[in-house]
């Protein structure tokens, strides 16, 4: 959506930008108006009430016309007040640029200035400032910019340091940029926007601090008007004649109040965090807006999915994450799903217990049956105690999934009180006896530990003992160990395997990792843009791939041990979701696909070897055990 | 044989604690002295877990970190560290993470362009028509040029990062995971690109990863890292299958493969050796099935013909 769009959907900061453009746009045109003389004195008609003859707004003290003297102030009050804005960003972002950019001891020096620059209060170094320059315009306009330079020195200071570390930065240092160049054409691009809404942010702050010194008399100097000696010169008849205050104050209320409302505006608008939505605050549980026939339990999966469709909703966009995907476990057994970024093997994860974020995310169709009950349909109650308690979830990254502020012991003794009634004492004895379950070291010291005194494998196991907690039937594994080192990947994957011999758990493991797959799956299903494309016994599926995208997809992974050599690449990439080609979505990529493939929706047939495709690798109607015999 | 690269005794030391007067409150050597060959049109791999230096000795390489010690030789003459200009013309690198690596701001044909005015001094029409030449070698297409960074897959972002680091006509790149960030069917798409873009214009190769797989499908040597320190040096092919160090026998045998049943290598729980705390000896020796009372009390050096391990009780003594 375009800048204006988004300001305009913003009222206030849009009633702000008219009332801004109608003062500015009068201020304009001032010298072209037919106005009196805002300096010619006329003592014989001072204090003229408003809406007097020849004097729309009256006269003040010395019998000046007020109209004409309020847009003349108003006009010096919006340049000066626009002018110290300009001035102090200009030199806070240059010096908080250098100190971002070369960190270290300038950026020490040169923040420990600002610092003590800041420890003044602002009306006291204005003051001193015009003390020592002497009192007029040009020198209150000089105090101002001068004490809100470390307001911008700072704001872009912090931006600057993230910047500085880009490894864009890195890059163009390396293509022969100097330093000078690179904070002009790296740097500075990518700051203006924060310096912009720091500057719409503080105009009208300046405007008023500008009004506070021609007020005090340190600004402009009589006869000139502007806001601040207007207000300052009206104070002595602040009882007998209020008009004279009453004017340039509302002018001051309607300026600042407009700036800072369109200021706001500026910043929502701007602010990538906001643009993209992340303020507004997800739904409990995921939208379910499904239409036709609610599939029916069926099979003896403890855990099945029956044609789950999952969309995203952006603006007029429909993204089909997950095209009616159909999968069962079963207690004991280890389900894989593999895929690529974007297949949706997330999205299946997450909608299984509602926690697809909505707004966009909605459940357009189908069934996800526990114990034959349908969670799709299930109320938020229903839901949430099902979570953990009998469905639990291991993620990817346990240092976002473990709050930072709190032991681990404490948060796996609230994991537990969440779903049963017991004692502080009884919660920490069963905690220490998970963290020995997932075989962490010296548990009892470990309970009093924070997630980032932990390396990531021991957060990992953290994060297991976490969804082990409440004795959960099904544990669903989102990439588990994508962010480990192999070493430590190796053990947390028998850590996973032996828990599940030894308590019958049913676990859903998702992986792109083929050999992480075959250490652990008994089962794997391959999904591609959002659909199942071939599911299977493990072993079966990884030595004769009946789909052509599982067979390349296992000939483009290298593996270790083959030596050097050329990689059989797939062509192309995964189709977007939201323009899925009409059949086969992986047609455009394969090298069998024919008319038929382009054409006809592609079923996923066979028996405990299923596959979508019109012309597999093997034939699925075989049967998976003589498949699995001969391939040994 | 001529050397394309040369590490001799090369090493950083970072100050931890830093403070504003005297001196910081500790030292950590991410890198121990190293000494590297690579020869001109060989690729060498550098493979090791998370924090074991490999960053830091890449960035030390390119001159975006300065080595606390020991030089760096490119094709006989010392690397000056001094003129981005004359170095960035030597050597080149790819970034692990192909998006951030390109400025959000700038189009395809400005990021592109850069190397070619500030390295070689081209004008508007040379530009023009080696840029249309790199987009050629690497597969992509010209439009591409005028859009801007976030509007490219990862796979896509990374060979325009390729591109840029063509365009500086360095004879070295160094890789710094460049696959690591992409999906397995780009990643072979992109390696692929890389061997052939090698073959064609003669370049030589340092590649890091993590993955061993990757490592071994590339590389002719692989240097094996751990703790800041090369422990094991030796052919490709070799190496992984009948590794001489413990560490990289334990890494081969972590690696999930396809038929192979799943085991912990290692039964202890074992963490990593603390930097700040470096321990005495051989920095593996905690976590070694052979270590005895020599591993404590000295440092092993790298040792061995074709295949050198620093270990006294190395898996193949005779190699």
């Amino acid at each position: 959506m375009s800048f204006l769009a988004l300001l305009a959907r913003n009222r206030l900061a849009l009633a702000g930008l008219v009332v801004m453009a109608l003062v500015v746009a009068l201020a304009l045109v001032t010298p072209l108006l037919p106005l009196a003389d805002p300096d010619v004195t006329d003592t014989g008609n001072r204090f003229l009430p408003p809406f007097s003859e020849g004097a729309l707004l009256g006269t003040d003290h010395l019998g000046r016309d007020l109209l004409s003297r309020l847009l003349w102030g108003t006009r010096l009050s919006l340049a000066v007040g626009f002018a110290a804005a300009v001035i102090a960003a200009v030199l806070g972002a240059a010096v908080g640029i250098v100190a971002g950019y070369y960190g270290g001891r300038v950026d020490n020096l040169i923040m420990r200035g600002v610092d003590m620059l800041m420890a003044f209060p602002y009306i006291l170094l204005a003051l001193a400032i015009v003390a020592a320059l002497g009192p007029g315009l040009l020198n209150a306009l000089i105090a101002v910019a001068a004490v809100n330079i470390p307001f911008f020195a700072r704001n872009i200071r912090g931006i600057t340091v993230g910047i500085a570390h880009k490894e864009f930065v890195d890059a163009a240092k390396l293509a022969g940029m100097g330093d000078g160049r690179i904070i002009l054409s790296e740097v500075l691009p990518n700051v203006i926007p924060v310096i912009v809404i720091a500057m719409s942010t503080t105009v009208g702050w300046m405007i008023l601090e500008t009004a506070g010194l021609s007020f005090l008399g340190l600004g402009s100097q009589p006869p000139q008007a502007d806001l601040g000696s207007m207000l300052g010169e009206a104070r002595s008849a602040l009882i007998t004649n209020p008009h004279t205050s009453v004017v340039p104050g509302m002018m001051i209320l309607v300026i600042v109040m407009a700036i800072n409302l369109l200021g706001d505006g500026v910043r929502d608008a701007l602010d990538p965090r906001l643009r993209s939505g992340a303020l507004s605050r997800p739904m409990a549980a995921t939208m379910v807006r499904r239409e036709g026939p609610v599939p029916q339990p069926e099979g003896e999966a403890l855990l099945a999915l029956r044609e789950l469709r999952t969309e995203f909703h952006v603006k007029q966009r429909v993204y089909r994450a997950l095209g009616g995907v159909s999968l069962g476990v079963r207690p004991g057994e280890c389900l894989g799903i593999i895929g690529e970024s974007g297949s949706g093997k997330s999205v299946t994860a997450l909608s299984v217990m509602g926690l697809v974020a909505s707004p966009p995310g909605v459940i357009a169709g189908g069934a996800v049956h526990y114990r034959g009950e349908d969670l799709v349909g299930a109320t938020y109650e229903r839901l949430r105690s099902l979570r953990g308690r009998e469905i639990a979830y291991i993620f990817q990254d346990p240092l976002a999934t473990l709050h930072p502020l709190y032991t681990v012991g404490d948060q796996l003794a609230e994991a537990i009180r969440v779903h049963r009634g017991v004692s502080r004492g009884e919660a920490r004895s069963r905690t220490l006896a998970l963290l020995r379950d997932v075989r962490i070291p010296n548990a009892e010291s470990r309970l009093d530990s924070y997630p980032h005194e932990m390396s990531g494998g021991m957060r990992q196991r953290v994060g297991i003992a976490m969804a082990l907690a409440n004795d959960p039937q099904v544990i669903i594994a989102d990439e588990p160990t994508t962010a480990l080192d192999v070493t430590v990947q190796a053990q947390i994957l028998s850590l996973l395997d032996t828990l599940r011999r030894e308590k019958g758990l049913a676990i859903v493991f998702i992986t792109h990792d083929f050999g992480v797959v075959a250490q652990l799956c008994d089962r794997v299903a391959v999904m591609y843009a959002g659909r199942i494309v071939e599911e299977g016994p493990t072993q079966a599926v990884l030595e004769t791939p009946a789909h052509p995208y599982t067979r390349r997809l296992i000939a483009c992974v290298p593996e270790l041990g083959e030596g050097k050599r050329v990689l059989h690449a797939i062509p192309g990439l995964p189709p977007a979701v939201d323009a899925l080609p009409p059949g086969c979505a992986f047609a455009p990529r394969c090298d069998k696909a024919a008319e038929a493939c382009r054409e006809g929706d592609v079923a996923l047939h066979g028996g405990a070897r299923k596959v979508r495709c019109l012309f597999p690798e093997t034939a699925p109607e075989t049967d998976p055990e003589t498949a699995a015999e001969a391939a040994q | 044989m001529t050397v394309a690269l040369k590490l001799e005794e090369l090493s950083k030391t970072f100050a931890v604690g830093k403070r504003l007067f005297g001196p910081p409150k500790g030292r950590v050597h991410a890198v121990h002295p190293v000494t590297l060959e690579i020869a001109s049109g060989e690729t060498l791999g550098i493979v090791g877990e998370s924090g074991c230096g490999k960053s830091t000795l890449a960035r030390m390489l390119v001159g975006l970190l300065e080595p606390s010690g020991g030089h760096i030789e490119i094709d006989g003459e010392p690397l000056d560290n001094a003129d981005p200009a004359v170095f960035g013309k030597r050597i080149q690198y790819v970034f692990q993470d192909p998006i951030s690596s390109l400025n959000p701001r700038k189009t395809i044909r400005q990021i592109m362009e850069v190397p070619l005015k500030r390295l070689h001094r081209m004008d508007k029409a040379q530009r023009a028509a080696r840029i249309s030449e790199i987009f050629s070698q690497v597969n992509l297409r010209e439009e591409f040029l005028d859009r801007y960074p976030h509007e490219f897959s990862g796979g896509q972002a990374q060979r325009i990062g390729i591109a840029r680091a063509l365009a500086a006509e360095a004879r070295i790149l160094i890789l710094d995971e460049p696959v690591s960030a992409l999906d397995v069917s780009v990643q072979a798409q992109v390696l692929n690109l890389l061997a052939d873009l090698k073959a064609r214009l003669g370049l030589t190769y340092l590649f890091i990863s993590h993955d061993l797989a990757v490592v071994e499908a590339v590389s002719d040597r692989v240097a094996v890292l751990y703790f800041g320190s090369v422990v094991e040096l030796g052919r490709a092919e070799e190496v992984f299958a009948h590794p001489r160090h413990p560490y990289t026998r334990l890494l081969a045998d972590s690696a999930p493969v396809v038929g192979r049943a799943l085991t912990a290598p290692e039964g202890r729980e074992t963490e990593l050796p603390d930097p700040l705390n470096p321990p005495r000896g051989c920095a593996f020796r905690a976590r070694c099935p052979n270590a005895g009372p020599r591993c404590a009390g000295e440092v092993p050096m790298l040792d061995g013909r074709s295949q050198q391990a620093a270990c006294f009780h190395p898996l193949h003594p005779g190699a």
